[in-house]
């Protein structure tokens, strides 16, 4: 491989990095589902030949995919290398989660790029597909015990064999979901992102050499393992310690642990998770590849200057075995990883915060709560209202959390309440801030919310949450964050769910509503050190109560704050405010 | 109509300087203007530009690009306003579309610019098919907005969901509200931007408020300080859209003045390059810190419907689509830890500037890379406010910063920082043109402000575009804009019709009374125009979607009527969903969300023979000798010329420098430059035809 200067190598870093980014514009653009359109479950980038690799990946695209596309791609790799066959104008098509990580939504597009009759490099797209069969529409089954009740699993197989496409296929597809029309415009609008993709890489291949492009390649890799390396170096060696819990896995109402071991050598780190918990009968475990993918989203928000491709996982050895929920196999329920990964996140922010007080960045709120409204309307016709919510990022050290953000590993948008009420027949009747959701501190988290619906039509009701027990944690002295809660109307008022932050087997009636109360981040420093016009301020705006001052940051305020507080006097400091009506 | 009655002047009011082009139509002579900018007082800089070109009441209009909207915007320093929302809705403006500040890094937070203490919510609710569930008591509306003008709130922004459904409750509520309300600065989301999603248009009509009493006594001061002057002739504002409207509408809709100094320079950048020959182009405005790139094709600018300011400062209305890069003369460039050189984002801004203006920068930036290489001349500095600039200090923080961390020696380390910007400047320019599949064979680059010309050597050979194309006063491109622009308005409703079983008559008879209301609007705005056109615009998209794309429509309101059939807007739509994406679908049904509505009022032709050189320039009289430029890893004795006493049709050969005062051209050996017959600089590879 030719040796390449800095300044060529800026110019193709650029230029790769567009092709990625403008094939994730296009899927977005083109996608039906909002998941994917709306909320940018998708992912596209450039592997490594051999290796499977992350070479390339887009800006836009969603976190946690950065680290698992590689595993994807490998999936791919030793099919080829099992089966044979492999030739231009080939597109795979898979979405096993225990070869490929995350779950059964996610599916995932393979295709390679030929040189001169040589495989050079694999373009790869992802994206979150609304229902793929299984118990519950959307796939969110929080009562799952085998992926068989998830959907349908496709290993990787040829959905295009040398340009043509398999229509049995694409037919078996259709079969095997509830909205086949929205699946056909996804796979669609992933086929136009790896065509324009194709296209844009042939050109700059055709423009700079294969051997220059390939060298740039070898350097990236370098350059974020050298960044890496050097961020590591920056902290001081030891072992850090830390863990949370999930709430439960849906089926047994049991917490269930992640522990993590971090420890600095040098510059090098190793990431060991084998004090976890067993796999869990729920939905909420992972496989290895979405677990490394996982600690990658938290390093990248660390380590914000370390590019996005494989170099930078060199320096650091993974121990997650087998016999935890972070390293199951098939046919392990999976449906609900985005939780387990979350709360992996979090506790990675809870061990570098040791490592590195300085940079220390509060939980993030830590859910995504999976929530859907399923129905029909008067004309017989099914309506699936699918959505994940917000809550508050962690106090860090310059400045309070954000107020309704979206998770880490996530850079989805929210669909807008008159997009959502133009589509499906619900009425929400509160979207706003949830007061006292915030971890106090001297820089506290940001905000939760209080998202209230109205069914019109009968409606059957799923959620797949977490944080229901433990609150998001605080770092540095600031403290927790209030937990999530979710509830329901029926003709006797408001019902709470059994599993806390899990639901199924419940349905509403028209004009009978859900209301969901997200954490916000846990908080920074001290709530003592909190500036007095700043606790004012939140005072004046209602982000705290008066009662949550008294309680959280010793304000004395007067008779309002007596008279909360009495409210409150039966309640955990995890701080359960805002009661459902 | 007399002489004087045909004088225009445009004034282009920027953080440092204000440009002005003063045009006699009668005449067809022109005059240019640069005075110092008065931050906070701006209409002193205004009045004294206008002295220069005679008395202020003998002019006959006056168009102005501000950044005044821009300003307030960037900087948080609008008005103190107030929100009314439905019951359970006023988090929307915070709470946004639950993004994050970086796809990396949770660090940041977001302030709205109306604190939740000033967002009131009252019962009402429409529905989304437009029904009205609970009807809005103008009452409580009253009390709220009383409370809101008592806490200090200047203007009153009133949004409701479902409002672009159906408009009564808010128009009830501004009513109520406007009759208790001291001022006229009250407004709904519907008459603002009658759009589905609430955020985004709640955010659009709140920015709108915010702005409005900043632009409101802007422009009052402004039209006083004409007054004054004796001034009785018509005073019209840029809007972002590059279309100018009078300053009722400015003041109506200060929100649409975001981007106006800008979108200005961009008119007058894609009328310069069309009346050249270059049809096709792509305007780089290089400034201090930033770099703005912008796409002509077939003169035509791009708008793009949406633009967010800062994180979480959204603003729907179409803007000339300008792509912002961290780029500019003042960015900083370092060597991170992984060993790459990185210029900007980082900048030294214009103070204390880079560190040749010995005002306190250590660290070096474009701007210094560029003097050590010999291409700005360091004894004549643009703008006039230094003296001389210092090479040997910005060498000196070349050699310590770049070029031993690189193991490179000071000149190739400044060539080094000129290439990654480069490279920047050029992908800046691929992702507006290559990576939407246009060619570059086939465009050119129109560099404009004090920078860019400096650079366009590398975007011709870095991009592969035809040439570049430098007009004759880059300086004052914006204030020409204003002069040149068409009047505009742009209007959206969303009709959210399926295109099966269409009412074809209805939506016929919706776009007629659309095209009617804005065209009432350029008229109204009482300049002279040639014609108005009507334009239509529908965003469409399969059912199941939620993006949508821009479906233009090819027909006019005759007689009454668009005579628009459902088959040709299908046949439309999927010509336009081709060119998009590679795929079709069919038996997927598809549907009309929005309907666009553009009035555009021409106005008469400019002439843009009138700022070529004239016949006392020669090749003789514009040669200043030659020295040493530094290009391709060794000096270069290079010719030096006065640009602006160039001749039509002189071809100088690179290596050469091209200097004026407010700009310089930079011309790469193996380029050529040739003056046309407008007075222009068009660059292109030796041999090559332009």
């Amino acid at each position: 491989m030719s040796a390449i200067d800095p300044v060529t190598l800026a110019v193709l870093k650029g230029r790769l990095e567009q092709i990625a980014d403008e094939m994730d514009a296009t899927l977005y653009r083109s996608a039906f589902n909002p998941i994917i359109a709306e909320a940018r479950d998708a992912c596209h980038g450039l592997y490594h030949a051999e290796t499977g690799d992350t070479l390339v990946q887009g800006t836009k695209g969603l976190p946690i995919f950065v680290g698992a596309m590689a595993f994807a791609v490998r999936a791919v790799i030793a099919k080829v290398a099992r089966d044979g066959g492999l030739a231009p104008g080939d597109t795979f098509l898979f979405n096993d989660p225990y070869d490929g990580g995350t779950h059964l939504n996610d599916f995932r597009l393979v295709r390679p790029v030929f040189r001169a009759g040589r495989l050079f490099c694999w373009l790869a797209s992802v994206g979150h597909w609304l229902d793929i069969g299984g118990n519950v529409p959307g796939g969110y089954n929080p009562k799952a015990t085998e992926s068989f009740q998830e959907g349908v699993r496709f290993p990787p197989v040829k959905l295009i064999a040398a340009g043509r496409l398999n229509q049995d296929l694409v037919d078996i597809l259709a079969a095997n979901t509830r909205v086949p029309t929205s699946n056909w415009g996804d796979l669609n609008g992933q086929l136009n992102a790896l065509d324009l993709g194709e296209r844009r890489f042939g050109a700059l291949l055709e423009e700079y050499g294969d051997a220059t492009v390939e060298a740039a390649f070898a350097a990236f890799s370098e350059r974020a393992d050298a960044l890496m390396r050097a961020a590591l170096r920056a902290l001081p060696d030891g072992t850090y310690a830390f863990e949370d819990v999930l709430d439960n896995d849906g089926i047994v109402d049991a917490p269930l642990t992640i522990a993590l071991d971090l420890t600095v050598a040098g510059d090098r780190m190793v990431l060991d998770f084998a004090r976890s918990s067993p796999p869990a009968q729920g939905p909420i475990n992972i496989s290895y590849a979405t677990a490394v993918a996982a600690c990658y989203v938290a390093l990248k928000h660390v380590f914000t200057d370390v590019p996005a491709n494989a170099g930078c996982l060199r320096p650091i050895t993974f121990v997650i075995p087998a016999t935890t929920l972070l390293g199951a196999g098939a046919p392990k329920p999976m449906a609900g990883y985005t939780e387990t990964i979350l709360r992996l996140i979090g506790v990675m922010l809870g061990a570098l915060a040791q490592a590195d007080p300085a940079r220390a960045t509060a939980a993030p709120f830590g859910t995504i709560n999976a929530l859907s409204l399923a129905g029909h309307r008067p004309d017989g016709s099914r309506w699936v209202m699918f959505s994940f919510f917000g809550g508050g990022l962690g106090g860090n050290p310059e400045t309070d959390g954000l107020s309704h953000a979206n998770n880490p590993i996530s850079t989805a948008t929210i669909p807008p309440v008159e997009i959502l009420e133009a589509a499906y027949p619900v009425l929400f009747t509160e979207w706003a801030l949830r007061p006292d959701s915030a971890g106090p501190g001297t820089h506290r988290g940001g905000l939760g919310a209080v998202y209230e619906i109205e069914a019109l039509t009968d409606a059957d009701v799923f959620l797949l949450g977490e944080r229901g027990k433990v609150a998001p944690f605080g770092v540095v002295g600031g403290g927790p964050a209030a937990l999530n809660r979710f509830a329901w109307q029926t003709r006797e008022g408001w019902a709470s769910p059994p599993m806390v932050s899990k639901v199924t087997d419940v349905r509403i009636e028209a004009g009978q509503r859900v209301r969901l109360e997200t954490p916000g981040g846990g908080g920074w420093g001290p709530p003592g050190g909190r500036a007095p016009e700043a606790l004012a301020r939140d005072l004046r705006l209602g982000y705290v109560s008066p009662g949550g001052a008294a309680r959280d940051y010793g304000q004395e305020t007067g008779q309002d704050t007596r008279q909360e507080t009495g409210q409150e006097a039966g309640h955990q400091p995890g701080r359960e405010t805002g009661e459902a009506r | 109509m007399s002489a004087a009655a045909r004088t225009i002047v445009g004034v282009d009011v920027g953080g440092t300087f204000t440009d002005l082009f003063f045009y006699d139509e009668a005449r067809g002579r022109f005059r240019t203007g640069k005075v110092p900018s008065n931050r906070g007082d701006e209409a002193v800089g205004f009045l004294a530009g206008l002295r220069g070109f005679g008395p202020v009441a003998d002019l006959a209009s006056i168009v102005h690009g501000t950044t005044v909207g821009t300003n307030a915007l960037l900087e948080r320093k609008g008005a103190r306003i107030g929100l009314i929302t439905t019951r359970g809705f006023r988090d929307v403006l915070e709470m946004r579309r639950r993004d994050r500040r970086h796809t990396w890094g949770l660090w940041g937070d977001f302030v709205p610019v109306v604190e939740r203490d000033l967002r009131a919510e009252v019962d009402e609710r429409t529905l989304a098919d437009g029904t009205i569930r609970t009807p809005v008591d103008p009452a409580e509306v009253a009390r709220a907005a009383r409370r809101l003008a008592a806490e200090g709130a200047e203007a009153l922004a009133i949004c409701f969901l479902n409002a672009y459904a159906n408009p009564e409750n808010e128009r009830a509520a501004l009513a109520a509200a406007a009759a208790v309300w001291p001022n006229p600065n009250v407004a709904c989301s519907s008459g603002i931007l009658p759009e589905i999603r609430e955020f985004e248009r709640t955010s659009t009509t709140v920015l709108n408020a915010y702005l409005q009493p900043v632009v409101g006594s802007y422009l009052e001061k402004l039209d006083g300080a004409l007054a004054s002057e004796g001034f009785s002739g018509r005073f019209h504002i840029v809007q972002s859209n590059g279309g100018v409207m009078s300053t009722a509408t400015a003041r109506r809709l200060p929100v649409r003045t975001a981007l106006s100094g800008p979108a200005a320079g961009v008119i007058a950048a894609a009328a310069i390059a069309k009346a050249a020959g270059f049809p096709n182009v792509i305007t780089g405005d290089l400034g201090g810190t930033s770099f703005d790139v912008s796409l002509v094709v077939e003169g035509e600018t791009a708008l793009s419907p949406q633009t967010t300011i800062d994180f979480g400062l959204v603003i729907r209305t179409p803007m000339i689509e300008i792509s912002t890069i961290g780029a500019g003369g003042g960015s900083i460039a370092h060597v991170d830890a992984g060993g790459l050189l990185q210029v900007g984002p980082e900048s030294a801004g214009s103070r204390p500037g880079p560190v040749c203006y010995g005002q306190g920068n250590t660290r070096p930036t474009l701007t210094d890379a560029n003097v050590v290489l010999g291409r700005i001349n360091a004894e004549r500095p643009i703008g006039g406010a230094l003296a001389r600039l210092d090479v040997a200090a910005a060498r000196a923080a070349i050699a310590r910063h770049v070029a031993e961390p690189l193991g490179l020696d000071p000149m190739a380390a400044a060539e080094a920082i000129v290439r990654v910007a480069d490279a920047k400047m050029a992908g800046a320019i691929r992702l507006v043109s290559i990576e939407r599949g246009h060619d570059p064979q086939k465009f050119a680059a129109v560099p404009f402000g004090g920078g860019g010309a400096l650079h366009v050597g590398a975007l011709i050979k870095d991009v592969g575009l035809r040439g570049a194309l430098v007009p004759r006063y880059p300086g004052v491109t914006s204030a020409l804009g204003c002069v040149i622009a068409d009047i505009r308005h742009d209007q959206v409703q969303t009709v959210n019709l399926s295109l099966a079983g269409l009412d074809a008559a209805a939506l016929d008879r919706r776009m007629v009374a659309e095209a009617a209301a804005a065209r009432a609007v350029v008229e109204a705005a009482g300049l002279a125009v040639e014609r108005i056109d009507t334009v239509f615009e529908l965003d469409m998209h399969y059912v199941g979607q939620t993006h949508t794309v821009a479906v233009a429509l090819p027909v006019a309101v005759r007689d009454g009527t668009t005579g628009l059939s459902g088959a040709a807007i299908q046949a439309a739509f999927e010509a336009a969903y081709q060119t998009s994406f590679s795929r079709l679908l069919p038996g997927v049904p598809a549907r009309i969300v929005n309907l666009r509505t553009a009035a555009i009022g021409r106005r008469p032709h400019f002439d843009l023979a009138a700022l070529a050189p004239g016949p006392e320039a020669s090749l003789a009289a514009a040669g200043l000798g030659t020295r040493p430029v530094w290009f391709g890893g060794a000096w270069h004795e290079a010719a030096v010329y006065a640009r602006l006493s160039l001749p039509v049709g002189a071809e100088i050969p690179g290596p050469a420098i091209l200097e004026q005062p407010d700009a310089t051209t930079v011309v790469d050996p193996g380029l050529t430059a040739r003056v046309d017959r407008l007075g222009n600089v068009v660059v292109t590879r030796n041999g090559a035809a332009a």
